[in-house]
């Protein structure tokens, strides 16, 4: 179970982005937090991903209270998470070839004799090719390098999916293979997933329940937008 | 009123006879890049479409398909190691244009100077409507500055003048006026769209183009955005709209122009595209059907490298219609580029259909006709 409890969170002390805000997932659950862009749901993914510190509240993985974040998880806990974000460019590593980019998190934890096996059977799957695991990030199309983020979100076997916009900026077809990847993996593996997004259709087509931002907040719906937008 | 000259084009390329005179006709523009070591990219091959005043033609495929590089094309934007082939006439639009747009003529796009195209096309006669408009906004000078610079710019009106024409087009992107004297980073994402939009109109430019212009967009902002753009097409202009976002495509175009490794598979009526017959090419209809309101089903595999383009159809690896047949390239006939498309053609006034032109195999016709027989 990943619980959220009484989050608070932002960049600057005195204007949290995210207000007490609580969520839960259940292990092999997935459930999509609906919202409009610049609301907040981003931070608060990466608050359930361990990846930003909250102001106030707690986290709760798997029935232990989370006490540090980013490099100050532990790290079995910071390896339950596959994390993937909406812009494949600004999480991958320009200057790894995308087998190596697929292979870091394995490599970081000094796993390097599992590299090729885990390579190897996740590359079909995510559908890229021996030739495409050898160019680099700027070779690739964005389609092509959010699959192999996707790839390299797996490549630890996560307990955990937060999927953060994953598909924002990709066609309909790449889209929906992606989804089918996630979903064909937590099938077989039960993880649970957090998938963050602005389009009601896929979210609910995705997940087991969607959460809308506005229910979580009481705030209006596009409260963020409000003071600058009509 | 005439039709441009045929150059041997699909007639699809052409909206229904009946519509004004276009103002973009593009006939077998291709675009090559030449990479070092001689190798060659194929990012646009032999794409042809009209485009009439008050019409909006959506160009849909996945990012790597060739579109964007198409509009740059358009927009004299490619890279030197760039080249090109084929016409893309911008032609006079009548009544669309104001006083100062600088309204000469038929120019060649694809051989016209870069002094010419600085000059005379961009903001004066196609209006761009950017990709992301945050990059496009200077981020230290206020939209109303932006907007007043870029009127001088275009119209050669002084100061004072600027003022007011810069309201204007703020006024026409629905812009708020008391909002002009921000900074980029103030305004929200759908306010920034709208500020680029207006630098876009204030050159009442007769055509405009929008390169992804609802990408990373709310569903909510999506539909305001089109909606806008849709508004400055029904004002008279005519509107070329890049998108991966078929959403946003339905919502707006009058026709669909679907590429798909680099070359126009399918040019079609909105309408019959998005509802019923649907779409006719297999990559087409497969698009649709991954769409998560409909079968959410990924097309198996991936598109081929436009350095690496099979010699007859680029989506045969792809295609479960796939026969012999398609070994040979596939030529664009009423509207859609396969020699097995999908279901019955719309009746055409004599000749055979594109199906029954190609002699599929026994087994292949039958199958033809046993869907067409379910279908009827
Ligand atoms: S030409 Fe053949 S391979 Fe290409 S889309 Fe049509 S049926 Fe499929």
């Amino acid at each position: 179970m990943l619980e959220l409890r009484d989050i608070t969170a932002g960049y600057e002390p005195r204007t949290p982005v995210v207000r007490g805000v609580s969520l839960t997932v259940a292990a092999g659950e997935a459930v999509g937090l609906l919202g409009p862009s610049g609301c907040g749901k981003s931070t608060l993914a990466r608050v359930a991903a361990l990846l930003h510190r909250p102001d106030g509240g707690t986290v709760t993985l798997d029935g232990e209270t989370v006490t540090g974040w980013r490099h100050r998880a532990p790290r079995r806990q910071r390896t339950a998470y596959g994390v993937l974000f909406q812009q494949p460019r600004l999480s991958a590593d320009p200057r790894l070839r995308l087998g190596e980019l697929i292979a870091e998190p394995l490599r970081a934890g000094g796993r390097r004799a599992e590299i090729a096996d885990r390579v190897g059977e996740l590359a079909p799957v995510v559908g890229l090719t021996d030739e495409l695991l050898r160019r680099r990030p700027h070779e690739v199309s964005d389609g092509q390098l959010q699959r192999a983020c996707l790839a390299r979100a797996l490549v630890l076997r996560p307990r955990w999916l937060i999927c953060d916009e994953m598909t924002a900026m990709l066609d309909a077809s790449t889209t929906a293979a992606l989804v089918a990847v996630v979903e064909s993996y937590r099938r077989e593996s039960g993880a649970g997933l957090l998938a963050v997004g602005h389009d009601r259709t896929l979210l609910a087509r995705w997940c087991d329940r969607t959460v809308r931002w506005a229910d979580l907040t009481g705030a209006p719906a596009a409260r963020a937008e409000a003071p600058a937008d009509r | 009123m005439n039709a441009p000259a045929d150059t041997g084009s699909p007639a699809a390329a052409a909206p229904p006879s009946g519509s004004p005179a276009p103002v973009l006709s593009v006939r077998g523009l291709s675009v090559r890049f030449v990479m070092r070591g001689g190798r060659r990219i194929a990012a646009v091959s032999d794409a042809a479409f009209d485009l009439a005043p008050g019409e909006c033609l959506a160009l849909v495929g996945e990012s790597g398909c060739g579109k964007s590089v198409l509009a740059a094309a358009l927009l004299g934007l490619l890279p030197g190691n760039a080249r090109t082939a084929g016409s893309a006439r911008l032609n006079a639009a009548g009544g669309t244009a104001g006083p100062d747009a600088g309204d000469g003529g038929t120019i060649e796009l694809l051989t016209a100077s870069e002094q010419e195209l600085a000059r005379t096309v961009r903001g004066r006669r196609i209006g761009l409507v950017p990709q992301s408009p945050a990059a496009h906004l200077t981020p230290v000078r206020t939209v109303r500055a932006q907007l007043e610079e870029t009127v001088r710019e275009l119209t050669g009106v002084r100061r004072s003048g600027a003022r007011a024409d810069a309201e204007r087009a703020a006024d026409r992107a629905a812009f708020p006026l008391d909002h002009l004297d921000r900074y980029p980073h103030q305004l929200s994402g759908g306010l920034a769209q709208r500020a680029a939009t207006a630098l876009a109109l204030v050159g009442d430019a007769p055509l405009l183009l929008a390169d992804e212009p609802t990408t990373g967009l709310d569903r909510d902002l999506v539909e305001r955005t089109v909606d806008e753009l849709r508004r400055h097409t029904d004002d008279g202009r005519a509107l070329l709209m890049i998108t991966h976002d078929l959403a946003a495509a339905e919502r707006i175009a009058d026709r669909v122009a679907v590429m798909y490794a680099g070359r126009i598979v399918e040019l079609a009526d909105a309408p019959a595209f998005f509802g019923t017959p649907g779409p006719r090419h297999p990559y087409a209809r497969g698009l649709l059907d991954a769409l998560p309101e409909r079968a959410f089903r990924p097309i198996p595999g991936m598109p081929p490298e436009l350095g690496a383009l099979p010699d007859g159809c680029a989506f045969a690896a792809r295609c479960d219609r796939a026969t012999a047949a398609c070994e040979a390239l596939p030529v664009p006939a009423d509207g859609v580029a396969c020699h097995h498309p999908v279901g019955a053609p719309p009746a055409a006034p004599g000749g055979p259909t594109p199906a029954e032109a190609t002699e599929p195999t026994g087994a292949q016709r039958s199958e033809e006709d046993g869907r067409r027989a379910r279908t009827a």
